[in-house]
Formats: C-alpha cells, sequence, structure tokens
C-alpha cells in the first residue's frame, strides 16, 4: 500500500513537471526547433538581452507589479482593519461579497467588464486611446486586493483585542498603538499579501489582455510569440520567470514556517 | 466606543470606493453593453444573437465537467496520500505541487504541444519502437488533457488542506466503533473532506469552463468554447462589443448559478461538520 | 480608614445597544486601599474597571480621579494601568521589551529605562529572564510580566482584570499572597475584578459585590460574610441556608415554625424577613433537645467536614458537621443567636438558600460555565 501510494504521488509529480522539463531543456536547445534538441547552449538566453521588445515587457511587468503590489498591500491592510471593524454584520458581509467577487468570477469577466469601463470612460472624455499602464494597474490592483484583505484578516482576527488597549493604557495614542502593536503582529499577513500580490500580477494574463492596449507586459510578449511558431528565447524567458517565481515561493514558505513555529512555541509556552 | 470604532471603519472606506467603482460599475457596463446596438440605443438583438453560439456553450460546459471530474479522480487520491507521508514531506511535496501553478500558463499549455505534436516526444518515442504516429494534438482530448493539468492543483491543494486537518482521533474513534479500511473512508474521511472537495470543483470549473488559449492551442481552431468566441468578438472591433458582453454576461450567470448550487451543497455539509 | 478617595464613581449609567450594563452607580475608591469587585460573570465588574481605565465613556455620571473629573481624558493620558484577564503581552517584543514598553513611549533615558526595568523584573522574581520571548513562558511567568509592565509606569491605581483565572489552583493560591505583598510594598491603589469569592475574601481590604450592574453591598470581607445586607450577597458568599421569618420584636425571631432569639433588631414589629444560617453555624444535636426537627436526605464525606441535607418541613437546609450521620436519620437542630443573621425582604428574596435541587455536581457545572 505504503509502495503503491508512493509510486501514485511519484507519477501525479511526473505529470505536473514534464512540461516544465520540456520547457527548460529546450531553452538550451542549439538550434531554433522546439521539437528536437540538437546540443546545449546559452544562446537564447544571451539573445534575450538584447531583445528590447523582450526587456521592455520585463520593465513594464516589474513596474506594474511592484506599484500594484504596493498599492493594493496598503489599501487592502487598511481594508482589512476597516472591515473588521464594521459591527454591522450585514454591511461587512455586503463588503466581503464584493470584494471576493474578482477572486471567485471568470478572469475573463473581469477582464472583459474593466475593459468595457475604460472605454466607456474613454468615451465620455473623447480620448483616442484609453487602454495603457494605468489601466493594466487598476486592474491588477483590483484583482489582488481580495487576496491581500484574505491574508491580513486571519492574522488580525488572531491578535488580541486587549492589545490596543494595553498599549494605550501604557500611554500610546491610538494611531501610535496601530503602529507599535498591531502592525508587528500581522506583519507576517502583509508579508504574505504582498508577495501574494506581487507574484498574481507577474503571472496574469487574461485580465492584462483585455486592459493593456499597445501597453505590453511579459505574458502579452509570451502571447503574441506562441501564436507565431515558437523558438526556445520563449522557453528561455519562461525559465527565467519560473525560477524568479520558484525562489519567491520558497521565501513565502518560509514565512509561513517562522509564523507556525511561534504559534507552536506559544503553546509549548502556555503548559 | 461608537466613536472609537467609527474611525477604524473609515480604513475601509478607500476600498469600498475603489471595489464599487472597479468591480461593481464594471459589470453594470457590461449589463449596459449587452442590452444596447453599437449607436447605444437600447436593444434585445445581442441577447437573441446569443442562441448562435448555444455549441460553444455546450462544447464549453461538457470539456469543463469532463476536465473537472477527470481532475477530481485523480487529485483525490494524491490528496489523501499527502496526508500519509510524514510532516517535513507533507509540506515540501505541497510546494512541489502549487510551484508548476505558478508557471506562466502560456508556457505550460504551449510545452504540451512539444509533447503531444505529430512530431512531438509521443510520437517520436512511438516511433522509435517501432509504432505508428498517433493523432494526439488538436483533439478535443488534447483539450481536456490541458485543461486537467493547468487546473489540477487547484483541485489538490484545498482537499489535501482540508484533509490534512482531520483530527487523527476521528479516524482512531472510527476504528474503535468497529469500521474497517473502508468504512473509515467513507463515514468519516469523505464526507468531512467534503468542503476541500467542493472548493476545489469551483476553482477548477470556472476557469475550464472559461477558458480561450488552451482550446487554440490544443484543440486547433476547430474547437470553439465560450471564451474564445469572447476573445474573438472583442478582437474585431468596438462594433462586436455589445455581442461579446451579451456573451460574457451569460457565462458570468451560467457560473453563478453553478456557484450557487455547489455553495447550496457545501451548506448541506457544514452541518454535517459540525455533528 | 479616613483616607482621601482617589478614585469617585458618580450615578454611572453604561448600556449597549439598550442593555443596561451599569444603573446609577456611585462608589469612593479609597487611596492605597486594596478593593474587589466581586459578581458573576456579565454584573458589570470589568465594565466598571473599563470606565476607570478609560477604554469606555458612562453614557451618564461622572467619574473623578483626585477629585477631578476625567469623563472624555483617554486611557493613554491617565495615571491608571491595567493588567488585562489575558495579560495581552506584546508577542512580538521579549520580556525586557514588554516591561519597558510604557517607559520608551514616555521617552525616558536608555539607562533609567535600564534600570527602572530590572528593579520591576526583580521585584515579581523575574530576575535573567529579560530575552527571553514572551512565547516560550509560563502562564505564571507571563502573569509577573504583566504585572512588571503595569507597575513599571508607576501608577496611581492599578486596575487588575480576572488576572488570575487563567491559572491553576495551586500557582493562583501563590499569586494571590504575592500581588498582597506587592500592593504592600509598592503603596497604591488595587483595583481588583474576579468572580471567585474566595478570592475576594482573602486579599481586598473592602469587597464591592455586585449584580445586574448595581452595587449590592460593599464592606470588608469579615462585614460581608457576617452581614449579608441581602438573600444575592448572602448567597454568592459562601453557603447559606435562607428561609422566611417574622420579626417578632428586636432580638426574637420566628421561622421554620419556631421562635429564636436572635442579635438583631430595627425591625418593624412582624415584619417580613429573610434570615440567614451558614451550614457551619448549626449543631446537630438529638431530636429532644432540637429546636427544630428534620430528616437526613443526603450525606457527603469532604475531608474536613461531612455536607449532609436535612430535610424540615420541606425546606432543605444545608449543615456542615465533623460527626458522621446516615440517611432517613431523625435529627435535631440548635442555633445560637448569634448564628442568625436577619435581612430585609428585596428583589433576590425566595430565589436563593434552598438546597432542594442540590448537587455537588451542579454547582461545579455552574462554576465551569461561569469561568467560560
Amino acid at each position: 500500500m505504503k509502495a503503491l501510494s508512493r509510486l501514485y504521488i511519484a507519477l501525479i509529480l511526473l505529470f505536473l513537471y514534464a512540461p516544465v522539463a520540456v520547457m527548460i531543456v529546450f531553452s538550451f536547445n542549439s538550434s531554433s526547433s522546439v521539437w528536437v534538441f540538437e546540443g546545449f547552449s546559452f544562446d537564447w538566453y544571451k539573445g534575450l538581452i538584447s531583445d528590447t521588445t523582450m526587456l521592455t515587457a520585463l520593465e513594464h511587468t516589474l513596474s506594474i507589479a511592484v506599484s500594484s503590489a504596493l498599492i493594493s498591500t496598503v489599501l487592502g491592510t487598511a481594508a482589512a482593519v476597516g472591515i473588521l471593524a464594521i459591527r454591522k454584520k450585514l454591511a461587512s458581509s455586503a463588503v466581503m461579497s464584493i470584494t471576493n467577487i474578482p477572486m471567485m468570477n471568470a478572469d475573463i469577466v473581469t477582464g472583459v467588464s474593466l475593459m468595457l469601463l475604460f472605454i466607456f470612460v474613454g468615451n465620455l472624455f473623447g480620448l483616442h486611446e484609453s487602454l495603457g499602464k494605468a489601466t493594466v494597474l487598476i486592474a491588477h490592483i483590483t484583482f489582488n486586493l481580495p487576496y491581500v484583505i484574505l491574508s491580513v484578516m486571519p492574522k488580525l482576527r488572531q491578535t488580541d483585542a486587549n492589545l490596543v488597549d494595553a498599549a494605550m493604557d501604557l500611554g500610546c495614542t491610538p494611531f501610535k498603538a496601530f503602529f507599535k502593536v498591531i502592525l508587528p503582529s500581522i506583519s507576517t499577513g502583509i508579508i504574505t499579501g504582498a508577495i501574494m500580490a506581487f507574484t498574481l500580477s507577474l503571472d496574469d494574463f487574461v485580465i492584462s489582455y483585455f486592459t493593456c492596449g499597445k501597453y505590453q507586459t511579459l505574458p502579452i510578449v509570451i502571447y503574441n510569440m506562441t501564436k507565431k511558431s515558437v523558438t526556445p528565447d520563449t522557453y528561455a524567458l519562461s525559465t527565467i520567470i519560473f525560477i524568479a517565481v520558484f525562489v519567491l515561493l520558497i521565501l513565502y514558505n518560509m514565512l509561513q514556517t517562522k509564523s507556525e513555529k511561534q504559534a507552536a512555541m506559544r503553546k509549548v509556552g502556555a503548559k | 466606543m461608537n466613536k472609537k470604532s467609527f474611525g477604524s471603519q473609515l480604513l475601509a472606506a478607500p476600498h469600498i470606493v475603489w471595489s464599487i467603482i472597479f468591480i461593481v460599475v464594471p459589470l453594470f457596463i457590461m449589463l449596459y453593453f449587452a442590452f444596447t446596438n453599437a449607436d447605444g440605443g437600447f436593444t434585445l438583438e445581442n441577447v437573441k444573437q446569443i442562441g448562435l453560439y448555444k455549441k460553444a456553450f455546450g462544447i464549453s460546459i461538457l470539456y469543463a465537467v469532463i476536465a473537472t471530474l477527470i481532475t477530481l479522480l485523480i487529485a483525490y487520491p494524491m490528496a489523501y496520500f499527502m496526508t500519509k507521508v510524514n510532516i517535513s514531506s507533507q509540506r515540501m511535496l505541497m510546494m512541489i505541487v502549487m510551484i508548476p501553478m505558478w508557471m506562466n500558463f502560456l508556457i505550460r499549455t504551449y510545452s504540451w504541444i512539444t509533447i503531444l505534436a505529430n512530431t512531438g516526444i509521443i510520437n517520436t518515442f512511438l516511433k522509435s519502437i517501432g509504432l505508428g504516429p498517433v493523432k494526439l494534438i488538436n483533439t478535443p482530448g488534447a483539450v481536456i488533457l490541458g485543461m486537467v493539468y493547468d487546473f489540477l492543483p487547484y483541485m489538490i491543494l484545498p482537499i489535501y488542506s482540508v484533509m490534512s486537518k482531520i483530527d487523527k482521533s476521528l479516524l482512531e474513534a472510527s476504528e474503535d466503533l468497529g469500521s474497517n479500511a473502508f468504512n473509515k473512508f467513507r463515514r468519516v474521511i469523505l464526507p468531512l473532506s467534503r468542503p476541500g472537495i467542493i472548493s476545489g470543483i469551483t476553482m477548477v470549473f470556472v476557469p475550464s469552463v472559461s477558458t480561450f488559449y488552451i482550446s487554440q492551442k490544443l484543440g486547433g481552431n476547430k474547437t470553439m468554447l465560450v471564451g474564445d468566441v469572447i476573445e474573438y468578438f472583442f478582437n474585431a472591433g468596438p462594433d462586436y462589443y455589445n455581442v461579446a458582453s451579451a456573451i460574457s454576461m451569460v457565462l458570468m450567470i451560467m457560473i453563478l448559478v453553478c456557484m450557487v448550487i455547489m455553495n447550496r451543497f457545501s451548506d448541506d455539509d457544514s452541518e454535517g461538520v459540525i455533528i | 480608614m479616613n483616607k482621601e478617595n482617589i478614585v469617585q464613581l458618580k450615578n454611572i449609567s453604561v448600556a449597549f445597544d439598550e442593555q443596561v450594563i451599569l444603573d446609577n452607580l456611585s462608589l469612593d475608591i479609597k487611596d492605597k486601599e486594596f478593593i474587589t469587585f466581586l459578581g458573576p460573570s456579565g454584573c458589570g465588574k470589568t465594565t466598571t474597571l473599563r470606565l476607570i481605565a478609560g477604554f469606555l465613556e458612562p453614557d451618564e455620571g461622572d467619574v473623578l480621579f483626585e477629585g477631578k473629573k476625567i469623563n472624555g481624558v483617554p486611557a493613554y493620558k491617565r495615571q491608571v494601568n491595567t493588567i488585562f484577564q489575558r495579560y495581552a503581552l506584546f508577542p512580538h517584543l521579549n520580556v525586557y521589551e514588554n516591561v519597558a514598553f510604557g517607559l520608551r513611549i514616555k521617552k525616558l533615558p536608555e539607562n533609567e529605562i535600564k534600570q527602572k526595568v530590572e528593579e520591576m523584573l526583580k521585584l515579581v522574581n523575574l530576575s535573567g529572564l529579560e530575552r527571553r520571548h514572551i512565547d516560550t513562558l509560563s502562564g505564571g511567568q507571563q502573569q509577573r510580566v504583566a504585572i512588571a509592565r503595569a507597575i513599571a509606569n508607576h501608577p496611581k491605581v492599578l486596575l487588575l482584570d480576572e488576572p488570575l483565572a487563567a491559572l491553576d489552583l495551586k500557582l493562583r493560591k501563590d499569586m494571590q499572597k504575592e500581588l498582597k505583598k506587592i500592593q504592600q510594598q509598592l503603596g497604591i491603589t488595587f483595583v481588583f475584578v474576579t468572580h471567585d469569592q474566595e478570592e475576594a475574601l482573602t486579599m481586598s481590604d473592602r469587597v464591592v459585590v455586585m449584580d445586574g450592574g448595581k452595587i449590592q453591598q460593599v464592606g470588608t470581607p469579615q462585614d460581608i460574610y457576617n452581614e449579608p445586607q441581602n438573600a444575592f450577597v448572602a448567597d454568592f458568599i459562601g453557603e447559606s441556608n435562607i428561609v422566611d421569618g417574622k420579626m417578632l420584636k428586636d432580638f426574637y425571631v420566628e421561622f421554620s415554625g419556631a421562635k429564636f432569639d436572635c442579635l438583631d433588631k430595627g425591625f418593624d414589629k412582624n415584619e417580613l424577613v429573610d434570615v440567614v444560617v451558614r451550614p457551619e453555624d448549626v449543631d446537630i444535636v438529638p431530636v429532644d433537645k432540637g429546636m427544630l426537627t428534620g430528616v437526613v436526605t443526603s450525606v457527603s464525606f469532604l475531608g474536613v467536614h461531612y455536607e449532609i441535607i436535612v430535610d424540615i418541613g420541606g425546606f432543605k437546609w444545608m449543615i456542615q458537621t465533623t460527626d458522621e450521620h446516615f440517611v432517613d436519620d431523625k435529627v435535631g437542630l440548635y442555633i445560637e443567636p448569634d448564628a442568625i443573621h436577619i435581612m430585609k425582604k428585596s428583589e433576590y428574596s425566595g430565589l436563593y438558600g434552598d438546597y432542594s435541587s442540590y448537587s455537588e455536581e451542579i454547582d461545579h457545572l455552574s462554576d465551569i460555565i461561569e469561568e467560560e
């Protein structure tokens, strides 16, 4: 039974990683084929450095990912505090339902509806081209917000409500109490939310596709490449992104482990 | 006290305003487009036209349902076996399952062409052992495979996370009360893991039914899914936004209905969990 | 006890969502005293504490500190500090930084902070644990850090909100003594909240018994135990048999069908009253020598004594005795005049003091529910 379950796990992992392996292997192909491996080379990686379309797209992607992650983290953290303070249950659950729409809805519908909003408003102002960097940024902030709120909220709930009282009791103003006591206790939630927002933004294709206009991010460039015939440079680029995301995930995982360890220690301490 | 919590409530204001402008209003604008013509006049023409895309809707739902079922069948044992290894390996395994999910989904999908194509890895292998090429790419099977592959982690993770939280003493209690392995699974593990199954199904079904890339790459251009139709019309220019909005609206409502049905299941279930 | 009043509450009322929590409550707290608010959960004792701390403003009435009205003064400007129920220690700071927290807010120089923190940790016997993380401390140690943190600020009044509730019995007893010692050493006012009557009696100079948002009685532990003012107080503090009686004249009362000498006076002739007799004050005697007679219906052995229930004319009395008796024994009861305490009739009359539904288990269960 044990051997059987190990075998099963191995098979599923093989299935999950087969395309990844294909991608990585062919990114080192010395010929331009993605069908036949002819020899090992770094040429495609070198080629990327001089590919201006790609470099611009990379810059766009990073700029959008960083700014949307920052803005949605600030907005979302404030929102989490605010929503928990709403005492009317109906009101707070209404806010949460709206918040969760982009997470539950199909990406294509979110993308299309945002695109229509931007075009509609653009037409009102007589703009010729209403889609661009600003609209991608807005779209990314919008779909990042629920993830930030959902990672901050549980941490806030775990935080002892008396901590704020205790800080004020010892002389803190409410403002100071938030920064000295609440923020440190929810910091892992905030960082988790920020990392999630960053990776989601980095990876998003569907929503960007409908809202970017001529402002191309990496997934859009990749999409355009796969429309024509693919050469290993696409794979090389994806391999780089894959490794970047991989590092971020490890970071995220380490944070999770750390906060779990703290929780475990707390349990031991209580005994 | 009221004054204090009111101050905190204000912190949610920017987010609420943001959500209304960029979540609620766009949906209403989509609704507006769906019921107007290119000149802005009211019309039911777009909604009537949806009938033309019955086939796309039908195929989308059929493929998504098949893909979701296969994903569930593959993922459930995987999640179960994952809870059986030791804790530190579990964490590792979870990471390993998650990582492909964060790889660009276009590339993830595209790589399958290299594997499935007539001159691809599988057929090259078959040829080397003397078997004829098998048509794998540009078939419905390839599209469904793409869906299963792309969204499998979304099924494994929620089921695993629910299963790993099942109290071990419940399993011992069921053995103590005379359950054999099969009964333990059927009467304890399966009902307790249902919330994970429900959320897994939603997380796989929604992107499957609305996808527009997988079918183009792995199904050739023969299979048009709803997502493809929407994308096609939005690329065709502003004159077609209205029809595309109507189709998007129907897609959204369809998804909404599925979610409500699903939620009903999980509500029933939460009672079961409490008892 | 003619000390200056440090905190005064004048006609305080508080309501949440129409539900009255405190009802026209007035109380003077004397400087340097150990005063305890005692009552069941929901009686308003914690709310009163939060009013003094400044976490809550009264709907009506005034809070005075050293004679000055402090309504509207926020918590961080008040010269009182609080020890919270579950300590509310900052999980992201170590022991030293938790104690130093208030001092840092005050922006004291570093060497002064260091000196003060060390002094406080010494006072609560935690020297050497400065660098320890809060999560690694035991419940008792966390409790001590909370005390050190609160008194490092040199408050004039220390508020303690059920600080010992989370500790096990043995530790709780030790901490009771220690808190009392610290209070005497520092010479400041302690305002203590608890639902544990024994804790209140052992530690306090004065006890305030509360129920339903009202003060039922204020007095020394001896007053509260020996001279309860109504059936609620009599029942909440210790065990009591409370029976209906009639005051025939001064120093003479009738209850359970017999007439007794007593030490109380000042009631109207034939006024209906509640009569309290503590279980340990009843002597069991042969039937022919008894002032009352009854039948034993249950006996439980508690170690130091037996607790027996005696049915007297349908009313069940609890009696504590060192002699063994058996169920269905007929016994006589003898009650000294000083064992009888007379109370005026109140809204609580008839609610308490009959042991007919008494069982150890139920008593124990209600304790658990209360703690939750």
